[in-house]
Parts: C-alpha cells; structure tokens; sequence
C-alpha cells in the first residue's frame, strides 16, 4: 500500500469532519461540561471537581448494572459465537438454496429494535404468547414479567434470536473464501471433519471471526431498545443494563452531573475497545 | 468437479430447518396476531386467524396519528441516507486514495463515533437541537443518525473504492479528465454497488434505531417506533393494531434485501470482509 500523499485530500474530508463535528463533538464537550459542574436549577452552575465521577465509581447501583452488563455481554458472547459457526458450516454453499437461507437469516438483523422487543413480549407472554402458553403447556412455570432468571433467559434467546445471523453470515463469508482445491487436499489426506474445520476452516474464518466477536461485544455492551421494551429493566433493576440506567438517570431524573460522569466513563470503555477493534481491522487489511 | 461440501447432507438440511424455524416463529406470530380481533388474540388461543381481520391494519392506514409516524421516519431515514453518503463519498475517496496528515488518526476518531453507545448523547442531542431550534424536525433526528451512519458509509465505501485500481484514476487523469467530471462519469458507475450497499445500511441503521430519533421529536417528527411504544403504555391492549404496526415495519427490509443479500455480511463488518 504505497499512497501518494496529498495533504489537499483533507478538502474531501471536510464535509465528513463537519457533520460529525456538529453530531459528535459539540454534544461530547456538553457532557464533559456537565461532569464537572452541578447546579440547583435556573441555569446557574458552579465547579463540582471531580466529585460526580466519584460519586458514579462508587455507586452500587451503577456497579450492579456494571456486573448485569458484563455478565451479558458474556453470556451472549458464548451462545452467539460457536452458534454462528454452527450455523455457517451447515448452510448451503451457493445457487438458490443459499440466497433463500442469507435472505432468511438477514431479516432479523433489519427488524427495528423496539419491534424485537414487541415480537419477543407478545411472543413469550403467558397469557396470548405461543411460547408462554406452550411453556405453560409443559408445565414449567414461566413468566418473564416477575421471575428474573425467565426475564433474562428471553432477553436472552431475543438477543440470539436477534444477531446471531450476524455471525452466521460473517462466517459464511469467510468460508466463502476457502479454495475448493483445500477441501480436495484434505479429502486425499482422509483428514477427519474436525481437523478440516481446524486447520482449514477456522485458521480461514479467524479475520472474520474477530470482527464479529468485536461487534456482539461493542453492540451487546450498549444495547438499551430490545430489554427496555421487553422488561423495561425489571423486575426490580434485574435487568437494568448500562444504556437503561444511564438514559434513567439522564432523561428520566434529569441528573445531569452524575449522568454526565457516567457517560464519560462509559465512553471511554468504547473508545477502549474500538481501538482494539480497529488496530485488528487494519492490521487484517495490511495482511491481505 | 464439484467440490465435495457442495453436498452437504440431511444433517446439514435438519440445522438449517431448525435454525430457520427459530428465526421465523415469532415473526410469523406477529403476523398472524396482526391478522386477528382483539377479542379473539386475548380470549381465543389459535395458531391461525379464525377470524380474518384487516381492521388492524385499516385502524394504521387511515388515522393520522399513526400512519404519519411512518411518513416521519421515511423522510428523516431517507435524508439521512442521503446526506451520509453524499458527504461520505469523497471523504472515502480520499482515504482509499491517498496519504494525509493525520488520516489514520481520522478514520480511527469515525470508527468510535459508529461505537457509541447512543445513550451517551440523547441527553445533549436533546440540548443542542433544542437550543438551535431543530427539535421535533425530520432534519435533527437525520442529523443526529448521521453519528454512527456517516463513518458507517465512509468505512464501507473505502472497502468498496480500494477494490478499484489505482490505475484507473491515472488514466484518467492522463486523459485529461477533471476529478469532478472523473468522480462522476467515470468512478461512481465502477463502485455503484458499493453506494447501494452503503446507502441500504445507512437506510436501515437509521430505520431501526429509536433512542435518539424518540429523544428528539415530540409531536411532528414522531417516528412510528416511537408511536407504538406510546400505544403500549397507554392503553396496553390494543395487541392487534401493535402486531399490525410491527409487521408494516418489517416490510421496507424485508423489500430490498434481496438485491443486498450477497453483500450483507461486508455491510455490518463495515466493509471489511
């Protein structure tokens, strides 16, 4: 990769760089204002240091919601990923079959998000749901709306329901990629199934793989839409996600010191792994 | 020769069954609750319609407050996608094209915007569009989308623009071509995939996106996500026309992905497959 350099192509990042400027930085330096200033109403601030950021990595509430969000992020990680896999080795390789089963798979992923939630609460409630009354049906005492551990077991099927295609389709693609002149070696060779998806098809889906392991965690991390229409974070806070307390606390009591920490913290954690997510991207692209 | 994974097998045939059964009950059974009476959805447990109803979806069709919610979200969607990629495109050009100060830096600072967690901004979205008069209009919530769906376009365009050869802009330069006319008659046709591809997701990251878009509008730019979680809240009974509301925005995805479905996965990797 040898561009010229021409210092005159900044002319066609500006456009870019003034939207996002507008969109982006102004509101960041309004919350960078709010973290270190509190106010008793009328529009008058004074200078608060640092305390609302200790106020936030102190409080229990949001080290709970902390614990809740990493816990998911976890679990979702560990059905979504070798679930996607699963699902990419066993779809068709190309002709209709394949086109029918992208088209199928994709249509989750352009769903609206507030509509999943919708989906999954007239879908697993009790009373009018198919998969309430077919729980009921079976006799296991299922109600999302009062039993935590039922709460977040359909947030969680929603969320594997919702994007595992996104792996699945992600890997496909890689496999996409593989020679046939591979698996043809690999059959002279006689080598097992399992050492074909060791040695040709994972080493061949591990750029691809990375990228989705990358963006179920970052999308996963700040997911508010889907659990707030399900559960709306309860019961209780059991479900309370990071997004869902912080929008509480923001829009909801209009704390806008500690709501202004909250989410500079926040941020930072993205800006973290967005780092990490792109020193990968870059660095699969210079290897190609 | 066909290449021996061609044949997968019944076992193969069975995942994929499964797998699609599980994607596609619950849509199909809000489709056929949006098909139902409320009398028969709350009393009458059915896996079809017994009785079929379309009043659901005449109740969206025709009362104001709710078929405006879609007009609303179709026009800021579509001027969002608009001004992405309109600014998106030379910016993509430039990164795939050439070396700048600080251009790493740059595409790294976009990528953390499309990382944001929206929630960190509905609150000074809210202020600013407010304080410069844009609340509750169709431009501030396209604007405010154009945070993550600006460096969305600008990474998958630079995906689909490095697959073009240098060369080619040379030649055309040599040839005496200026870079507007060259941009416009000559490069745009070579990654026009690429624009559609970039402006599908930017239409559907803003279409399924509802944090910011119900945090800057109230009453004239309300978007119809926002008006079926108001429904909800309200009246909390009113499951017919809710299913019926959901399955009409499904369906403009459902329309074009098709025609996307080979570039799907380059998409949501930001053009990095």
């Amino acid at each position: 990769m040898d561009k010229p350099l021409n210092n005159r192509a900044w002319l066609l990042v500006l456009p870019v760089l003034l939207l996002v400027a507008f969109s982006a930085v102004i509101p960041l330096m309004t919350v960078v204002n709010y973290s270190v200033q509190d106010t008793f109403g009328n529009n008058q601030f004074f200078w608060n240091g640092l305390d609302w950021f200790r106020e936030v990595l102190g409080s229990d509430r949001i080290r709970a919601a902390l614990g809740r969000q990493i816990l998911f992020s976890a679990i979702i990680l560990a059905i979504e990923i070798p679930l996607g896999i699963f699902v990419a080795l066993n779809m068709p390789k190309r002709g209709f079959w394949a086109s029918l089963c992208l088209v199928l798979m994709a249509l989750p992923l352009l769903i609206p998000w507030n509509v999943v939630g919708t989906i999954w609460q007239v879908f697993g409630r009790v009373d009018i749901g198919l998969l309430g009354r077919a729980l009921a049906a079976m006799g296991f005492d299922y109600n999302y709306v009062n039993d935590p551990v039922d709460a977040w077991v359909t947030i969680i099927v929603m969320d594997v329901w919702h994007w595992t295609s996104l792996v699945a389709l992600l890997c496909y693609a890689g496999l996409q990629s593989i020679p046939d002149a591979y698996y043809q070696a690999a059959r002279i060779d006689q080598a097992s199934r399992w050492s074909v998806f060791r040695y040709i098809e994972l080493p061949k889906m591990s750029g691809v793989l990375l990228i989705a392991v990358l963006l179920r965690f970052m999308d996963s991390f700040m997911i508010y839409t889907e659990p707030f229409v399900l559960t709306g974070g309860g019961p209780g806070n059991a479900t309370t996600f990071l997004s869902i307390d912080l929008v509480k606390t923001a829009i909801g009591q209009f704390d806008l010191g500690p709501a202004a920490a909250f989410s500079l913290i926040y941020f930072l954690v993205i800006l973290l792994i967005s780092w990490v997510f792109y020193t990968v991207m870059t660095a699969q692209k210079e290897t190609l | 020769m066909a290449a021996p994974r061609d044949h997968k097998g019944w076992g193969s045939a069975l995942v994929m069954t499964l797998y699609l059964l599980f994607l596609l009950v619950p849509i199909y059974w809000l489709v056929n609750m949006s098909f139902k009476t409320n009398a028969e959805i709350t009393g009458d447990f059915s896996l079809f319609p017994r009785h079929l109803t379309f009043a659901n979806y005449r109740t969206i069709l025709t009362d104001p407050s709710w078929y405006m919610g879609y007009v609303n979200s179709m026009i800021y969607v579509g001027l969002n996608t608009v001004i992405s990629v309109a600014v998106a495109l030379p910016a993509a050009y430039a990164f795939s094209r050439y070396r700048f100060m600080g251009d790493k830096h740059l595409f790294f600072w976009l990528l953390t915007n499309r990382m944001a967690p929206p929630a960190v901004f509905a609150l000074p979205f809210f202020q600013l569009y407010s304080a410069v008069g844009l609340f509750d209009t169709h431009i501030a919530v396209a604007l405010a989308h154009c945070l993550f769906n600006v460096p969305l376009a600008v990474w998958i365009l630079e995906g689909f623009m490095s697959g073009v050869p240098r060369e080619i802009d040379e030649t055309a330069y040599v040839d005496g071509y200026s870079f507007q006319r060259f941009f416009v008659r000559i490069f745009m046709p070579l990654i026009a995939s690429g624009i559609g591809v970039a402006a599908f997701f930017c239409f559907m990251f803003s279409w399924v996106e509802l944090l910011l878009s119900r945090t800057l509008t109230s009453v004239n730019a309300k978007p119809i996500a926002a008006t079926m979680t108001r429904t909800v809240s309200a009246s909390g009974l009113d499951w017919g026309v809710l299913a019926a509301a959901g399955v009409l925005t499904i369906i403009p995805g459902a329309l074009v992905i098709w025609f996307v479905r080979n570039y799907i996965a380059k998409g949501f990797a930001l053009g990095r497959v």
